[in-house]
This record gives C-alpha cells, sequence and structure tokens, in this order.
C-alpha cells in the first residue's frame, strides 16, 4: 500500500530573520528596494490608521485594515509590471496603492462611491473582490488570456487563508495548472477568516502544500519578510513569463487589526497574541533594523519619513472628501451597454419624485 | 415578558430548537465563537458546545451541501449564509438540490433543512451585502421561503422553519435587527408558515410588503391617512407557497393594492402577487395594481442606496395614484 503523507518542512522562507539579520539570499539592489518600499510601508500604516479614524467618525463607512500585512503585499505588488493582471481582494490597498492606485481613489470604496470600482487606465487592476474567492477564476482566465495572446505577462490572484476553502480556489488550481497558465496564486495566510483561526480552516499543516496535489508549485514564504515575499514572487512570475505554470505562494503573516471596523476580535482571539507578533514579527520593524544596519536609517530619517506620509495621507483625504457625488442616474448607465427603456423610465419617475 | 429586538429574538428561537432537540445543529462562518457577525448566536456554542454549534471553513456551497445531507440523515441543520448575496455561491445546492430531495426521490427522503441569512439593504454594507433574492427562492419549487419584520414573529416563523418538513429558507432583514424591541414570549411557541398577518386594516388600498418594507408600508399608511386615504397594510410572512386566501380577502375589501418590496422590480415577486390578484380579485379591482420596488440595477454603493430603495414618499406617491385611477 503506498500512503502519501506531507514530510515537507512548514518553516517559511526567510531572508531576514526577526532581529533583522540577513538568513537568506538578498536581492539585487536589495538597499535601493529597501528605501523604496521602506518609506511606503510608513506611508501605508498611516493611511490604514487615518482610514480606521475616519470610519469612527462617520466619514466613509466599513474599512478592512491591513496592518500587518504590509510586507507581503509590497513585496510581491513590487515585481508586478504595468500590463501583468491582478486581482486583489478588499484586504490589498496596501499592494494597490503602491503599484498606482491614488490613495484618494483607495478610500472611495469605504466611502460607498460607485466609481471606487472604476479602476484606472494603464493598468490592469480588478476592483476588490468582495466575493471571497471568486477573482481566482478571473485571474486564471486572464492568465488564459495572456496565453492566448503570447505575451509574457501573467496574472495574479490575491487571497487569503479562508478563501482556500472555497470551491473557487481549488478549481482554479486545477485549470491553472493543467493548462499550463502564467498565474500566480498569492494566498496571504494572515491566521484568520474574521473569526475562524486557519487551524479550523483547513487540517493541511500548511496552504503551500496545497499545490502538490494539483501537480503546481507550492513555496511557504515569511510574508512579514519584505525581501523573501519578493524573491518568492520573483520565482513565480518567471515560471509563468518562461512558460512553467502556475505557482501557489503563501505568505505566513498576521492581521494585526480588526477583520473590518465592524468587528470585534477580542471575541475570539487573545490581545496577547496579537501583541506577540506585533512585537516580535512587525514587518516595518524588521526592515527598518536591517536599514539601520546598513547605515542607510537613522531617528532623523524616521521622522522626516513619517512627516511626510502624513502630508499625503491628509491629501488623500481631502481629495477623497472633495471626489464629486455621482447620482444614481450616472451610475445606473453602466448596467448594460444602453440603459432598457424599463429602466429609464424608472430613472425618469425617480427624477420627478426627487424634485 | 422581556423586551427583545429581532437578533435576540432569533437567538432565543435557536437556544429553544437547540435545547429541546438534539438532533438540531446550528453551523456557518463565524456562527461559533464569535457568536455570529450579527450576533445572532451569541454564547450558543458556549452553552451547546462545539458539535452542535459549529465554525464551518469559508464554503458556503459545503455549507448547505451538508446541510441537504444532514437532513437526509435525520438532523435537523440550521445553517447559516453569513449574508444572502453569498447565496449565489451555493445556489446549485440550495435550487438544484436542497429544494428537490423530494421530488426527486417521490417523498422517499426530505431534506428539511433550515438555510438563514442576513438580507436587504440600508445599512451602508459593502457590495453584496444588502440584496434582496427573495424571488430566486420564491422561483423554486420546494423551497419554504420566510421572512419576518418583528420579534415576535421573527422567533415563532423560526421555530416552525425548524421543525417544518419542508426546506426553509429564512431571510432576515439587516435592518430591523435592532431596529426596535417588542414583548417576545420566553416560552416556545410558533407562528405558523404560509400566513400573512395584517398589520393596519384599511378600507381604501392594500398595500402588500414583507421583510424591510414593512414598516415603509406602515409610515406610508399613516401618512396617507393623514390625506384620508385608509390603507391596509398586509405583511406577508411567508412568500412561497403564498398566502392567497388572505391577498385575495383584503383586495376584495379594498380593490387597489400597491406591492413594495426592496428587490429589484423586473421579475420580482411583486409581479407575481399582481398576477395573483387578478386571478384572484380582479372583478374587484379599481384601479391597476401598482409596484414599488428597487430600481433595475445591481444594489448599488452605499452613497446611492437612500434613493435606490423604495422609500415612503415613493410609496404614498403610488397610494395615490392608486386612488386616482
Ligand atoms: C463568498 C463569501 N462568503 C462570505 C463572505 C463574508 N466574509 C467576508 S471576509 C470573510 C473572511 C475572509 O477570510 P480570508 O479569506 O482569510 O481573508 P482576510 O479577510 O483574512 O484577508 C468572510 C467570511 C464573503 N465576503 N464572501
Ligand atoms: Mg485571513
Amino acid at each position: 500500500m503506498q500512503v502519501y503523507r506531507f514530510t515537507g518542512d512548514t518553516t517559511p522562507d526567510q531572508v531576514l530573520n526577526e532581529a533583522g539579520e540577513v538568513v537568506g539570499e538578498l536581492p539585487d539592489q536589495a538597499a535601493d528596494l529597501a528605501l523604496r518600499w521602506y518609506p511606503f510601508m510608513i506611508f501605508c500604516r498611516k493611511f490604514d490608521e487615518r482610514a480606521q479614524l475616519l470610519q469612527r467618525q462617520g466619514r466613509i463607512g466599513t474599512y478592512a485594515p491591513f496592518r500587518g500585512q504590509e510586507a507581503a503585499q509590497i513585496g510581491s505588488f513590487a515585481v508586478l509590471r504595468r500590463t501583468d493582471w491582478v486581482f486583489p481582494t478588499y484586504r490589498e490597498l496596501a499592494g494597490l496603492m503602491y503599484h498606482g492606485l491614488e490613495p484618494a481613489h483607495a478610500l472611495l470604496k469605504s466611502r460607498g462611491h460607485p466609481d471606487a470600482g472604476r479602476m484606472p487606465e494603464g493598468f490592469r487592476m480588478a476592483p476588490p473582490q468582495i466575493a471571497i474567492a471568486a477573482q481566482i477564476l478571473h485571474a486564471v482566465g486572464a492568465g488564459w488570456a495572456c496565453k492566448l495572446q503570447q505575451t509574457d505577462d501573467m496574472a495574479v490572484a490575491y487571497f487569503g487563508d479562508g478563501a482556500t476553502s472555497e470551491g473557487d480556489f481549488h478549481e482554479g488550481m486545477n485549470f491553472a495548472a493543467v493548462m499550463r497558465l502564467p498565474v500566480v496564486l498569492f494566498c496571504q495566510n494572515n491566521q484568520y477568516a474574521i473569526s475562524v483561526p486557519v487551524h479550523r480552516q483547513t487540517a493541511s499543516p500548511t496552504i503551500a502544500q496545497k499545490a502538490i496535489a494539483y501537480g503546481v508549485e507550492g513555496v511557504r514564504v515569511d510574508g512579514n519578510d519584505v525581501f523573501a515575499v519578493y524573491q518568492a514572487m520573483r520565482y513565480a512570475a518567471d515560471r509563468a513569463r518562461r512558460g512553467d505554470g502556475p505557482t501557489l505562494i503563501e505568505a505566513v503573516t498576521y492581521r494585526l487589526g480588526p477583520h473590518t471596523t465592524a468587528d470585534d476580535p477580542s471575541r475570539y482571539r487573545e490581545a496577547a497574541d496579537v501583541e506577540r507578533w506585533a512585537a516580535a514579527k512587525d514587518p516595518l520593524v524588521r526592515l527598518r533594523l536591517w536599514l539601520t544596519r546598513q547605515g542607510l536609517w537613522d531617528d532623523e530619517r524616521q521622522a522626516a519619513c513619517e512627516a511626510e506620509a502624513e502630508a499625503r495621507v491628509c491629501q488623500a483625504v481631502a481629495e477623497m472628501e472633495a471626489y464629486p457625488h455621482k447620482s444614481l442616474e450616472d451610475a445606473a448607465r453602466h448596467v448594460y451597454a444602453e440603459v432598457p427603456e424599463g429602466l429609464a423610465l424608472q430613472l425618469a419617475e425617480r427624477g420627478k419624485e426627487a424634485r | 415578558m422581556p423586551r427583545w429586538t429581532m437578533i435576540e429574538a432569533i437567538r432565543d428561537a435557536l437556544a429553544i430548537a437547540l435545547r429541546g432537540d438534539p438532533r438540531v445543529l446550528v453551523f456557518g462562518e463565524d456562527v461559533g465563537k464569535n457568536g455570529g457577525v450579527f450576533r445572532a448566536t451569541d454564547g450558543l456554542q458556549a452553552e451547546f458546545g462545539e458539535s452542535r454549534v459549529v465554525d464551518t471553513p469559508l464554503a458556503e456551497k459545503a455549507i448547505v451541501g451538508t446541510a441537504v445531507g444532514l437532513a437526509m440523515a435525520g438532523m435537523k441543520p440550521v445553517a447559516e449564509i453569513q449574508f444572502l448575496g453569498f447565496a449565489y455561491e451555493a445556489m446549485d445546492q440550495i435550487a438544484a438540490q436542497l429544494a428537490r430531495i423530494r421530488f426527486r426521490t417521490q417523498g422517499r427522503f426530505t431534506a428539511p433543512a433550515v438555510i438563514r441569512a442576513p438580507y436587504g439593504g440600508g445599512v451602508r454594507t459593502p457590495e453584496l451585502h444588502s440584496d434582496s433574492l427573495e424571488a430566486l427562492f420564491a422561483h423554486t419549487p420546494g423551497l419554504v421561503v420566510v421572512t419576518p419584520s418583528r420579534p415576535y414573529d421573527a422567533k415563532g416563523l423560526l421555530l416552525s422553519a425548524i421543525r417544518s418538513p419542508d426546506p426553509v429558507v429564512f431571510l432576515e432583514p439587516i435592518r430591523l435587527y435592532r431596529a426596535f424591541r417588542e414583548e417576545v414570549p420566553e416560552d416556545d411557541y410558533e407562528v405558523p408558515l404560509g400566513r400573512a398577518a395584517i398589520r393596519r386594516e384599511g378600507a381604501d388600498v392594500t398595500l402588500v410588503a414583507w421583510g424591510p418594507t414593512v414598516p415603509v408600508a406602515e409610515s406610508a399608511a399613516a401618512q396617507a391617512a393623514a390625506k384620508g386615504i385608509s390603507c391596509e397594510v398586509l405583511d406577508l410572512r411567508t412568500l412561497a407557497p403564498l398566502d392567497r386566501s388572505a391577498l385575495q380577502a383584503s383586495v376584495e375589501k379594498t380593490g387597489r393594492a400597491v406591492v413594495v418590496h426592496e428587490a429589484v422590480q423586473y421579475a420580482g415577486l411583486g409581479a407575481e402577487i399582481a398576477a395573483s390578484i387578478m386571478d384572484l380579485a380582479f372583478y374587484h379591482l379599481q384601479a391597476p395594481v401598482l409596484r414599488v420596488a428597487g430600481l433595475d440595477t445591481p444594489y448599488p454603493p452605499a452613497s446611492l442606496e437612500d434613493a435606490w430603495l423604495p422609500s415612503v414618499t415613493r410609496v404614498v406617491r403610488a397610494i395615490e395614484r392608486a386612488m386616482e385611477i
């Protein structure tokens, strides 16, 4: 009898350990990359804090914080080209802003503005997906198109640990594998799907190992180590562009904030657990330790960088609030290519009522 | 008697069902430790244990599909879909499986599961968290579709649903979860499925509403009364099968009807109800049946939902039109 059992190592790959010491292979031009990434991470952290404050003040609606996941997002988005397709969730605002989404635009979704989904021209960014795991299949389809169109572009699906329980994840991975599509399935395992911990989500010791059953390569990486994430994503992207098919990346990270501003994590996890991750594994702290050791960072730079980030966040909020309201009538023009007669009549009637 | 919100009444119904029948189990996403994202299952896992109040993996199709198997095998599953918009993920298991077990096996097997789901707008949620999809389920023979509009009914209807021999899709209006309190008996009682309720008696126009639009219809009736128009408010409570006799009795009396629902108008339940009224009370009608419903677009982002939703003003206007014709 042949019994298949997972015997692999579950330790995630690292380039920097928690102390910011190099324990793996740094990418070329690591210093330049870090000097680009770290200030952006500071900006994202401030953006995230401000967004939660705006929600409490009633200036925006529900918001899903990404605090703690900055490295997983920025390290992976850093590998994308503008012509690559990206299919994110509501959690990926840090990555999307790094890729080029205006911070003011990033706030429109929580603002409940219809243009939140109207992603900027010049990129191939799908709007943040709400239905868990649905976008994985879209990425597989877009990757299929890249292959048919004979470019070396690829498609990336972002999703969480919870999403790996949906059929869409399994069906998507299988399609991508069978057709050898240029796709990266990027899972941010932030340990929770709202209140459900990952060990109640799956009985596999890792998410990465799920790749094996589909004939796909799986990579497990420390998601709070921006260099390790970058290296993993480069590996997967090279495979995709070469025509070697899909890769599943599991970035092991931790959601330091609530699931959304409507969530109360004290109901399902210990504050001490959060503090442990925050103290030992904050992705910003780790990168700063390395930069400082290289002589590339000090308190003065930190202060200047924070002030600059603060100003950018303020500007984004002002732009978001100044963004013109869009009427229901204008939004309703986009249900079909042409407004059907019945809908036009409904709109005309409402127009009369409003007067 | 305690004064409870709808969410408290629902929680109490679940507790009574779990306490009284060992076959009952409650499961879904975040229903255990977290007590449900709206707290409908608050404290139930602590009281009844992890094998009866179960946090499932994130998979709606599996939640409904396993409910089918559990119910066929003699258990009483009460499964939660976290928001009705995510029932799309489970449509195959709901429409092609759950609803058809009895018919497919000609009564050899049944699947009397309850699928609970919060639905409806007005609370500024993200996309897919506000959709009113009752017509999809009402269009599926084999499913009983229920939606309460007040705490007392929510408890009694849910207990009836759990004891129903047929599968029940139990739709809970998010906006009414904590909108008001009313006296709810602490004991076990049932509100019968398939029976509408008259919320306000009237002589001129019947307002047919359910779930989230019942308070809208009630406010419109109050405003119309100030203008000398007497409206009857009929709360359907069960959307499938339809309480035809209640509909007939009311419209025979008033001769006019306005149907108010939040779901998009086109091919919505309003059309079915209008046609039923024509069948049942055509010769009593003094005006065409009118509809006040959601716009024929997807449910819009939060900044547009007030404009999108059927408002009291629109209902009053429809009442006046029905009177003018
Ligand atoms: C199909 C579907 N089911 C349920 C939900 C409700 N919901 C929103 S987020 C979430 C948890 C998602 O967890 P995970 O995939 O780990 O992503 P994370 O939020 O942790 O980034 C759930 C259950 C949803 N949005 N879509
Ligand atoms: Mg998660």
